[in-house]
């Protein structure tokens, strides 16, 4: 393995990281707050050690393969939120480091899963901090390497694939890191278009840009304990429609862009995505409109809450866990399913949900017909037996972590119920944030054990690089050199 | 420049990675799913899969955006096709591979009209003209072509016994009087841009410009001379072997064809009635013996199997033949003959990149740049550089020995109308000349650049 080149890499990330601390940094000035001299000195450290790794660690050849670009991922993603997790510790507002791990990895994850009480006890900056990790993890860091140094590598295709979440992914034009760049132009202008939104209906400019962070990544860190609850039916409409939007895959926008409306509108994920969305919301709607005065609060809170566990967002506008039970268990569904690929969301991907019904309904069809010869089809393209392979083992493994990380919290000394557990482990693995129970949008997770939280964390970088990256980096089999 | 390449086998590949590496924004058509998934992952370049004749592929890649449509499947009828499809849809240039000899003899012409191509590449056809402009001047290990044929570059390898080696170079200009320049060294790994205190030594290669009528006299003064092949074997009766006799031929040589399939000797027999056709192995030594081998001027091995030329060709120059010459079409195949002790080898796929990125140089230059063409030399260690010259006072008309250029680059040549020039300190530079340039570190965008 190209060993020099993965710690290149690595460092090339974390001097990334040194600059967008200046963001926090000039939020903290801003308010007076001492908080800045926290980010200036984790700034400093990032850029020391970044600068150790690129100058120690110039490597000889720049070829990687696909195991470079797995490694290159899942130890930036790593180190990345170690670094993170500095200005909350330094600065003492999260004193405890696994807290403050636990924490970051769940602001890069786009998790939203947070061990605070009280949020509304942070200083502004690390509020904005903490915010900004969603930002920046939704489209991905490498991405965002790759979009602004120098061409690395003709095959930094592998870099670009290892963190873009999705089955298939493609480069939108030739060079990859064009496509970076056009990727992270979409988010941004999409970002702007946010701000300005919630900027009309009345939100402060600062609130304004925490929840945009959080619905850009898909994230779901807010500033106030009750979430989004407290804003205008409008702002939380506003939000509604951002969070599908962030979860549609990219190079849908990429192809209005050029206009190809066709295109899009012939995209099957889109329209299985809307549709698993909009039949949700309508039996959530039903379900508990009992429970409020009128229509359109229900349909506005059904709404809400529908987009944001789909696209594994996790703000909320009111405390569902106590919606009935058939309400819970639709979200509890759409946790697993998740956002389109090529998105900023999380979850199994709607293109998998749908090429794993594809191929269940054609090996059903071959058990009555052995001799039938059948093809899956996605996109109006045939599908290649690989492909299908790879989304069938990549469910198979899915199932196992989730099953693996479940059992693991049931030995936590807090013992909280199944229930509990289940959505916890769920929606960290799915990068949502509140579970049901004791982990509801009205709690935190902050009573589970430290051992528990670190296996919280892993799960939530297992969901984000869709596992592969995560497992390759401990595997023996990697750093041997056969 | 958006390039899109139509059929990814060896030349597809070479082609795509060459262009890719200049910058080139590049997508790749190809029917076979794996060979797209294979590219991608090695090259920064898109990829389509699908049957580039298909309006609905072609669409897809954006074919109304392309300036060069290149087609270079297996197939000269779906070469042809889809770059007339091609340019019906949009594409400003295309290029279709025309391999068949029928179409290229009689009705090129008319089919390029026809199909409204802008250049038809014939891979076969190319190495022939590579390998006849070394049997030539058997001397040389490779001779590169610049501006249209106009200015010439011979790369030599020194022998022990060279006259050259121990010498500095401006020791070898007082001693010599012909006009030569010697344009870049490779040691080694290494090369070299010489200056004037430059020592060449024995097993150097060096690339060598000199003026065209003095040449043959050079060679001679510099014990470097033989003569031009008469008596040429080819062993594998393929296109390439076809049109490097017609070559051949014409120009008074005589040659000698193995071949080992009957039916291919038959008709290689009828359409060239001046070459003698034998049918038979040419990997069986007595075969090659019993044929004349020791009595042959030149041997080219043209099979379609690398490993075989490669041997054979080992076992030729045992046989004390003057000079051997064989296709190697991968290029580690090419760099092991070399440690093996065959200095020339030739390759078609290179030969059409060459070609093919010469092309779309042009086109770019048509778009703003500067550089006329840019030829790599010795293994891709250095590059030689075509530049129009515009009125520029820092260059023009100041004699060259009064230039401060930048270290590592050259002035090889100066073309005045079509005459070249082998530039001397006192030569100047004109406006509406195109000087050549050598330069082993930097890539120069701009004539100015070079200055320091």
């Amino acid at each position: 393995m190209n060993r020099r080149m993965v710690i290149y890499m690595v460092g090339q990330m974390i001097k990334i990281e040194a600059l967008l601390f200046a963001l926090p940094a000039a939020v903290s000035a801003l308010y007076g707050e001492k908080c800045l001299w926290t980010f200036l000195l984790c700034a400093g450290i990032a850029l020391v050690v970044g600068f150790a790794f690129t100058l120690l660690f110039k490597p000889w050849n720049k070829i990687i393969f696909a195991k470079e670009g797995f490694i290159i991922v899942a130890l930036s993603w790593v180190l990345m939120s170690v670094v993170g997790a500095l200005p909350f510790v330094i600065s003492g507002e999260i004193p405890s480091f696994v807290d403050a791990f636990f924490e970051t990895v769940s602001g890069f994850t786009t998790t939203g899963a947070s061990i605070l009480n009280d949020v509304e006890a942070l200083s502004r900056g690390i509020a904005f901090w903490r915010s900004f990790t969603h930002w920046v993890g939704g489209m991905g860091v490498l991405v965002f390497v790759m979009a602004i140094i120098p061409t690395v590598s003709d095959r930094s295709i592998h870099i670009l694939r290892a963190e873009m979440p999705g089955p298939i992914i493609g480069k939108l034009v030739p060079r990859a890191k064009k496509t970076a760049k056009i990727l992270y132009l979409i988010y941004i202008a999409l970002t702007v278009a946010e701000i300005l939104f919630l900027l009309c209906g009345g939100m402060p400019l600062y609130d304004s840009l925490i929840h945009t962070f959080g619905t850009a990544g898909t994230g779901g860190f807010g500033i106030k304990a009750n979430s989004i609850a407290g804003y205008t039916p409008y702002l939380q409409w506003v939000i509604t429609i951002f969070m599908v939007v962030f979860g549609l895959n990219f190079n849908l926008f990429y192809l209005a862009l050029i206009r190809h409306f066709r295109n899009v509108f012939k995209s099957g994920e889109m329209w299985c995505y809307l549709g698993i969305i909009l039949t949700s919301i309508g039996i959530v709607t039903a379900n508990i409109y009992s429970m409020y005065s009128g229509f359109s609060e229900a349909l506005r809170h059904s709404s809400f809450q529908v987009a944001s566990i789909i696209t594994t967002t996790g703000f909320s506008t009111c405390d569902f866990n106590a919606w009935p039970e058939l309400s819970k268990a639709i979200l509890f569904l759409l946790m697993f399913i998740g956002a389109c690929a090529g998105s900023t969301g999380g979850g199994l991907k709607v293109s998998r949900v749908i090429i794993l019904a594809k191929t269940i309904k054609r090996d059903l069809h071959r058990m009555l017909h052995p001799r039938s010869v059948g093809t899956v089809r996605f996109e109006g393209k045939r599908l290649d037996e690989s492909t299908i392979n790879s989304v069938t083992s990549y469910f198979a493994i899915y199932v196992a972590l989730y099953t693996l990380a479940f059992i693991f919290l049931c030995f936590d000394p807090i013992k909280y119920g199944i229930e509990t557990n289940a959505t916890a482990t769920a929606a960290c693995f799915n990068n949502i944030g509140p579970g049901l129970g004791f982990v509801g949008p009205a709690s935190s997770y902050s009573n589970y054990s430290d051992l528990s939280k670190i296996v919280l964390s892993v799960a939530m970088l297992l969901g984000r690089l869709e596992i592969y990256p995560i497992v390759f980096l401990v595997s023996p089999s990697t750093w041997t050199k056969r | 420049m958006n390039i899109i390449i139509a059929g990814c086998g060896k030349i597809g590949t070479t082609v795509l990675s060459t262009l890719a590496s200049e910058g080139h924004d590049v997508l790749a058509i190809d029917s076979d799913q794996s060979v797209i998934s294979e590219i991608t992952n090695i090259y920064d370049v898109m990829a389509v899969c699908g049957s580039c004749t298909d309006c609905e592929t072609l669409e897809e890649a954006e074919i109304a955006k392309a300036e060069l449509f290149v087609a270079v499947t297996g197939s000269d009828e779906i070469n042809m096709l889809s770059c007339f499809i091609a340019k019906k849809m949009g594409a400003k240039h295309t290029i279709a591979r025309i391999r068949n000899p029928e179409y290229n003899d009689r009705s090129l012409g008319f089919l390029r009209q026809q199909l409204d191509l802008s250049m038809s590449i014939n891979p076969d056809r190319l190495t022939a003209l590579e390998l006849f402009d070394v049997l030539k001047l058997p001397s040389a290990l490779k001779i590169e072509t610049f501006s249209r044929r106009d200015f010439e570059m011979i790369e030599l390898r020194l022998k022990p016994d060279s006259a050259l080696s121990g010498k500095s170079l401006s020791e070898l200009r007082s001693k010599y009087k012909a006009k030569f320049l010697i344009c870049v060294v490779q040691r080694g790994e290494d090369v070299f841009i010489p200056d004037g205190s430059f020592v060449l030594k024995e097993g150097d290669k060096i690339g060598l410009t000199a003026d065209r009528f003095e040449i043959q006299k050079l060679l001679r003064s510099l014990n470097l001379l033989q003569k031009q092949a008469k008596n040429v074997m080819i062993m594998g009766g393929s296109k390439i072997a076809y049109y490097l006799a017609k070559m051949l031929v014409s120009a008074g040589s005589s040659v000698k064809i193995i071949e080992q399939s009957r039916e291919r000797c038959e008709h290689l027999a009828e359409i060239l009635p001046k070459v003698d056709i034998i049918n038979g192995d040419g990997a069986q030594q007595e075969l090659l013996l019993e044929e004349g081998l020791h009595n042959m001027d030149a041997f080219v091995a043209l099979t379609g199997i690398d490993e075989e030329n490669v041997l054979v060709s080992i076992f030729a120059a045992s046989q004390n033949v003057p000079k051997v010459i064989s296709k190697a079409n991968r290029p580690e195949m090419a760099s092991l003959a070399v440690k093996l002790g065959l200095e020339s080898t030739v390759s078609p796929k290179e030969a059409t990149a060459d070609i093919l990125s010469q092309y779309a140089r042009a086109l770019q230059n048509s778009l703003g740049s500067n550089i006329e063409t840019l030829y790599t030399l010795m293994d891709g260690g250095a590059e030689a550089l075509e530049f129009n010259v515009k009125n520029d006072f820092r260059l023009t008309n100041i004699p060259l020995k009064n230039l401060q250029l930048k270290p590592n680059t050259l002035i090889a040549g100066i073309i005045r109308g079509r005459r070249p020039i082998i530039p001397g300190g006192d030569d100047v530079i004109l406006t509406g000349d195109k000087v050549i340039v050598i330069a082993a570190d930097s890539r120069y965008q701009d004539l100015s650049d070079i200055i320091k």
